[in-house]
């Protein structure tokens, strides 16, 4: 096999590459220290990592929503299917396939449930297909068939993370960057959340990047996974091997292996044991 | 009828069309609120920037001839004699989407996402710019407005309601301007098609979210700068609208963009986020002020009450329902 043929199934693969991004506030305040991740295309890919490790940034930075929070991706590149989207404006990025669902769902309060998930079409060009996309969420999430009429502002946390995920279905994504869809959500539907989401990826074939502080949950579902620190990627691997890491499982996922440890000891580890 | 009542008709009719005129001028306010978070206080200034803008295609005058003589020592002064009054309507509007183009252009693209009490102060600078640009355009003399809308008191109302009196008592006829009785139906013409644009199509839905999450907004592919262009081109446009009602009513001079002074009380009362809110609030100002003219000014023999009712009004609605009467309900689940 010569060298071009195998870059191509290298990039075929991957639907998005990000390679070492920088990501700045207000020209001052550095968010991300170089971040590096591939999504496979068709699958679930989480990041991980705790409060502030720069989940949101990151995918705010794919989906440039980040320019209307004076931030800018100052460093490194990302390419959505080949293509340079650095520099490209949020609607663009939506019309290529790339919608950001953002954390705490933001949904428009005073727009029923139905207007909401049609405001997610904006960028189609059909009504026809519009309207058949609508009864495809509709399938996806009887809920809100229930409550179509009903204003946003009014409706559950669980209806209104429905509301937004089937937003950004409506626009015929490709991919979406799912934020933090367990936030602020009890266990149960979360778990449903979940499912629905892996239903979508599977049957539309979305590729999902997903930001997660819900580790459990997230390994369950994804395939591989990116772990944050401190706006860096410090860690690596399939689901199924981070699931089995001893660091992971310590610091993430809470389970320890030599039953109680007391907090000196912990300390200590920690402070032995760096991931930089 | 008795002539008490008769009168008390005719200062209620007065007052709902006056207050139409407020509801015109509010409207451009709440459109910008409730899309970009800003209160333009440049509105008043746009309404007589258009009805200067207007006078001047009419009357064919040469943009900054006064400036272009005293420089060059020419003797520039009109294009041509005059414009049809439609035609001119037509340039005043194009003129407005520019401005609204420009205000997106050189102001609120670098303004994304600041503090509203820094857009507001631009607003304030934008006011005072566009009150020189529109002095050096079109000069500074009071000018007279004629668009063909008739104006004066209706002799047929009065020739009708003359005989409605009892018999025997002292009644000449209701008085009613029907410049006003105009404003009435333009406004509600205008409102309708608002109501309707933003109720039921897809760049309206667009604009009612843009006004509840902006971030949201964007995350959905919807360009912020196309709307905020198409918002303050339609509010451009009722500013031009407010500016030809008040420009003929008054003549076209600087006090014109005072109006938006008048526009805070009913905005108050009505609510910042409510275009219904606007409407009513115009008809309860425009009516609570004539009333409060006669009847209260009669009872303690003051005048001039029509000058400051509107803003007690506004100090008793701040006290006890400040998000007005209409304003966006804050939406909280428990």
């Amino acid at each position: 096999m010569n060298e071009l043929s195998k870059i191509d199934k290298k990039t075929a693969q991957n639907i998005l590459e990000v390679n070492n991004i920088e990501a700045v506030y207000n020209h001052v305040i550095l968010v991300l220290k170089g971040v590096s991740l591939n999504v496979k295309k068709g699958g679930i890919t989480t990041l991980l990592g705790g409060n502030g490790a720069g989940k949101t940034t990151t995918l705010k930075s794919i989906s440039n929503l980040l320019a209307s929070e004076r931030g800018e991706v100052t460093k490194g590149s990302i390419t959505f299917n080949n293509q340079d989207v650095h520099q490209l404006d949020p609607s663009q990025l939506v019309k290529m396939g790339v919608i950001q669902v953002m954390e705490g769902r933001h949904c428009f309060e005073h727009l029923t449930v139905e207007e909401n998930l049609l405001t997610g079409g904006y960028t189609r060009k059909s009504n026809k297909e519009v309207k058949n996309d609508l009864e495809r969420v509709y399938e996806y999430f009887p809920r809100l068939k229930e409550r179509r009429t009903s204003q946003a502002g009014y409706t559950s946390g669980g209806e209104q993370q429905m509301v937004a995920i089937g937003r950004a279905l409506m626009a015929n994504p490709k991919m979406i960057l799912l934020d933090e869809p367990s936030m602020g959500l009890a266990p149960q539907l979360v778990k449903q959340i979940f499912e629905i989401v892996s239903q979508i990826n599977k049957k539309e074939g979305v590729t999902i990047l997903l930001a997660e502080q819900n580790t459990n949950m997230a390994l369950q579902y994804a395939e591989y996974a990116y772990i944050l620190e401190n706006g860096r990627v410090v860690m690596e691997g399939t689901a199924k091997s981070m699931r089995d890491n001893e660091d992971v499982k310590e610091f993430y996922l809470g389970i320890s292996g030599e039953g109680r440890q007391s907090y000196r000891d912990f300390k200590q580890y920690r402070r032995r044991k760096r991931w930089l | 009828m008795s002539v008490e009542l008769l009168n008390f008709i005719e200062t209620v009719l007065n007052g709902l069309m006056s207050g139409v005129m407020y509801s015109l001028v509010a409207l451009g306010f709440v459109l910008i609120f409730k899309a970009s978070g800003v209160f333009n206080f440049a509105q008043g200034v746009f309404a007589l920037f258009a009805a200067l803008t207007l006078v001047g295609f009419q009357t064919g005058q040469i943009p900054f001839s006064h400036l272009i003589n005293e420089l060059f020592g020419t003797n520039l002064h009109n294009w041509y004699p005059s414009l049809h009054s439609f035609l001119a309507i037509l340039l005043t509007i194009v003129t407005m989407i520019i401005l609204a183009w420009l205000v997106e252009r050189l102001v609120l693209r670098h303004l994304v996402n600041q503090e509203p009490i820094i857009l507001f102060m631009a607003t304030i600078g934008l006011a005072f710019v566009l009150e020189g640009v529109g002095d050096l355009m079109w000069g500074s003399d009071v000018k007279v407005l004629d668009v063909g809308i008739p104006s004066g008191g209706s002799i047929w109302l009065e020739e009708a309601t003359i005989g409605w009196a009892s018999e025997g008592s002292e009644y000449y006829g209701m008085y009613i301007d029907v410049l006003n009785v105009w404003a009435t139906i333009i406004a509600v013409i205008l409102v309708t098609a608002l109501a309707l644009f933003s109720q039921y199509t897809k760049t309206g839905r667009a604009l009612r979210a843009v006004a509840d999450d902006h971030q949201a907004a964007l995350s959905v592919g919807i360009s912020l700068r196309s709307i905020w262009i198409l918002v303050w081109g339609i509010s451009g446009f009722i500013a031009m609208v407010a500016g030809i009602m008040w420009g003929t009513e008054s003549g076209v001079q600087f006090s014109l963009s005072l109006i938006a002074l008048k526009a805070l009380p009913v905005l108050i009362l009505g609510g910042f986020t409510s275009i219904p809110g606007a409407i009513i609030g115009g008809l309860l100002i425009g009516v609570g002020e004539k009333l409060a003219e006669i009847y209260i000014g009669g009872l303690l023999d003051i005048g001039a009450i029509e000058n400051w009712f509107a803003y007690v009004l506004a100090l008793v609605f701040l006290l006890f329902r400040p998000q007005g009467l209409f304003g966006d309900k804050i939406i909280e689940r428990v």
